[in-house]
């Protein structure tokens, strides 16, 4: 009997771990033969820790599991009051077109033979019997944009670095993941690490690397962990190393830890902090791609950005770029988080409006209480009124909304919600995370706090000095840490006035 | 003046990362694992292996929230801050854990728990988060929060 027990940070941080130990005792005590294995989370958060048992007919789910289920499971699983039938048909799953995250939840994550068994390395190898101009050709050609927050095109930037002179070029994963509500980077690398090294490994190639890094943050100790493990599997199967699966190409991973700074998620900071400096922002010009990690060219990509190349590889451009909205091709892991009925990972085609991600699919709020604002794509992004919830999800309609998607993360708040004191917490977040570089943002932001204060005590004549303070930072900040952290303040300002006028209220 | 027995350890895990370029970051997370925080006194000692001023070591170690000049408590809670965990509540299990502790952020309890901030773990589908001693939990609260510290000892 095979059973899955997910080993994923947030199963496990609500018990997994407790989970797999009860199902072990409990079959030792039936003698039963069991196989646990641990994958994954399929990212119902609502559902963790979800165990699954494999049947002919596929695997049935059952959650959110707690240890006194396991004996049930074995006496009369048909019965269990956790079932959940067929893990592919609960309906959150059932909906979803999942090509970056196939096959997270599915297999075990560090084994390499279930890895190709699931269709990994098909990407690899075609990418290896091309040439490498073709293969940038084709990322070009399925439309794919960074999924890091600034959705630049993931093929120009390719074509940038192959086509920089010089012998020493770089690929940089960027998993520092810090927007709150996201969770997606985390998930891919505990569940399915071989993806993103498999997608590194074409990058690699396609613009003449020999060597990547992965920058993980601090925060996340078992993606930490294993990607550690992966790295030395892959290196052992010849995956990574002088010969790329015997091409005579070589392609090596190292991975690296950050060190709580939010900022260090900014490319050139992100490159600083590798280098063993403080994780400042570089002024742009020049670009990465061009003058990168020890002044070498380098692709700095996020995670799922690379994690999505070996299916674009394996199934062709065409197929990727089909699916989405406008000038947003393929599909996005939505990450919806805070106070959400179902929470998680949902990955599905650009296009679905906010008002169906956050109703239809999360099912409202976890408090039962009517949503009052959605922030979409991290701490930087604006906060989304259900007015605006008709916006499809796409690079340029989150835009023309006055937001952005960012990392997809969607962070929920039902009526209780302050947006002052969040509009508060923006400008806090900025001045403790600020590399320090520029006025507007170091000193702006301790403005900002202030001022907001000022409002909060009753002081409505400080409302237009909040907008200029704001205008400031987004026109004088270099970069988008400064320069985007009036997004959440301002949208909460518009859209929720009352909130501002309160104590204003109270006071008269 | 380190110990010679702290010189020695610095030594080694310089040595561990020879030739490794911009190693610094490893060495510090070395350096902190080894000792609990970053000494000062080993500052100088990292400066000359990496061949670079000491001030360039102290900055790189003020810089990132993650380092340590003083040792922290027996026990370092870390509570998200961060809007997901808010919408969950967080500000409330902040608060309750401040209380408790007697102490606020950065503070250390006569129990001897640390109380640091930290914006989001990953774990926002199942707010409010937290880490206690390098272990995840997620959709804490107050009671259950209660509870970690005293399995802990805390
Ligand atoms: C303050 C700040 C924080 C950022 N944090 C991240 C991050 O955690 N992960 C990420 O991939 N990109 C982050 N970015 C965006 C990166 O600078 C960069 O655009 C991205 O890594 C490029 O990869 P992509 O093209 O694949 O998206 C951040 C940007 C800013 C300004
Ligand atoms: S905007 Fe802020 S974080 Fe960005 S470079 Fe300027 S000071 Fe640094
Ligand atoms: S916001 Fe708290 S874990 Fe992400």
């Amino acid at each position: 009997m095979k059973i899955y027990v997910p080993a994923d940070a947030l199963a496990r941080a609500l018990g997994a771990d407790a989970v797999a130990a009860a199902l072990a005792a409990a079959a030792a005590a039936r003698g039963l033969v069991v196989q646990i294995l641990r994958n994954g989370s399929r990212g119902m958060a609502w559902l963790e820790p979800l165990v699954e048992v494999e049947t002919p007919e596929g695997r049935l789910a059952f959650g959110p599991f707690s240890g006194a289920d396991a004996g049930a499971l074995f006496d009369a699983p048909e019965a269990h009051p956790k079932a959940l039938g067929l893990t592919e048909e609960v309906p959150f799953l059932k909906r979803q077109t999942r090509l970056t995250f196939a096959r997270v939840g599915v297999i075990d994550p560090l084994d390499l033979a279930d890895y190709e068994a699931e269709g990994g390395l098909a990407g690899l190898r075609r990418a290896l019997a091309m040439r490498p101009e073709a293969v940038v050709a084709e990322v070009a050609d399925s439309g794919l944009r960074g999924r890091g927050g600034a959705g630049f095109p993931t093929g120009i930037k390719w074509r940038t670095v192959a086509a920089a002179p010089g012998p020493q070029k770089y690929i940089v994963c960027n998993a520092d993941e810090g927007d709150s509500g996201s969770f997606a980077d985390r998930m891919l690398i505990e569940g399915d690490p071989f993806a993103l090294i498999e997608g590194m490994a074409i990058a690699g190639l396609a613009v003449g690397a020999d060597k990547g890094f992965v920058y993980i943050r601090s925060e996340y100790p078992d993606a930490i962990a294993v990607l550690g493990r992966a790295l030395a599997l892959a290196r052992g199967a010849g995956l990574l190393g002088a010969s790329v699966l015997g091409s005579g190409r070589g392609f090596d991973i190292e991975l690296r830890v950050g060190a709580g700074s939010y900022v260090c998620g900014e490319e050139t900071a992100l490159l600083n902090s590798i280098e063993g400096k403080r994780g400042t922002v570089r002024a742009k010009p020049p670009l990465p791609a061009i003058e990168g990690l020890w002044g070498k060219p380098t692709v700095v990509n996020n995670v799922l950005s690379l994690a999505t190349v070996p299916i674009i590889l394996a199934r062709g451009a065409g197929y990727y770029r089909d699916f989405g909205i406008g000038r947003s091709r393929g599909t996005m892991p939505l990450q919806l988080a805070g106070n959400v009925r179902f929470g998680g990972l949902f990955e599905v085609p650009f296009g679905l409006t906010l008002g169906e991600i956050v109703n239809d699919i999360g099912g409202g709020t976890a408090s039962g209480r009517p949503v009052k604002a959605v922030q979409v794509g991290g701490p930087l992004g604006a906060w989304f009124p259900p007015a605006l919830f008709d916006t499809p999800f796409g690079y340029e309609e989150f835009a023309a909304a006055g937001g952005l998607i960012g990392h997809a993360g969607l962070v929920v708040v039902d009526e209780s919600a302050d947006m002052l004191a969040l509009a508060r917490f923006a400008m806090e977040f900025c001045a403790v995370e600020s590399c320090g570089k520029c006025t507007p943002c170091r000193i702006g932001s301790v403005r900002g706090v202030e001022t907001l204060d000022r409002i909060a005590a009753g002081d409505g004549t400080a409302v237009p000095l909040l907008r200029d303070l704001c205008e400031t930072m987004r026109l004088g900040s270099l970069c988008a840490l400064g320069g985007f952290a009036p997004y959440p303040v301002l949208s909460a300002l518009d859209h929720f006035p009352q909130d501002f006028a309160r104590a204003r209220e109270a006071a008269e | 003046m380190p110990e010679p027995s702290q010189t020695n350890r610095v030594a080694e895990i310089c040595q561990a990362h020879a030739g490794r370029e911009g190693a610094l970051l490893p060495i510090l997370h070395a350096v902190q694992a080894e000792f609990g925080h970053v000494p000062s006194e080993t500052l100088p000692l990292l400066a000359k292996a990496l061949a670079v001023t000491v001030a360039e070591v102290q900055g790189v170690v003020s810089f990132y929230h993650d380092f340590r000049a003083a040792p922290a408590g027996r026990h370092v809670l870390k509570i998200c801050r961060a809007e997901a965990c808010q919408a969950m509540g967080a500000v409330a299990l902040a608060e309750a854990a401040k209380a408790r502790l007697g102490v606020d952020w950065h503070g250390t309890s006569a129990g001897g728990v640390t109380l640091e901030p930290v914006f989001c773990l990953g774990l926002c589908a199942a707010a409010p988060a937290l880490m206690l001693n390098g272990v995840l939990a997620a959709r804490v609260d107050v009671a259950r929060l209660g509870e970690m510290l005293a399995e802990a000892g805390a």
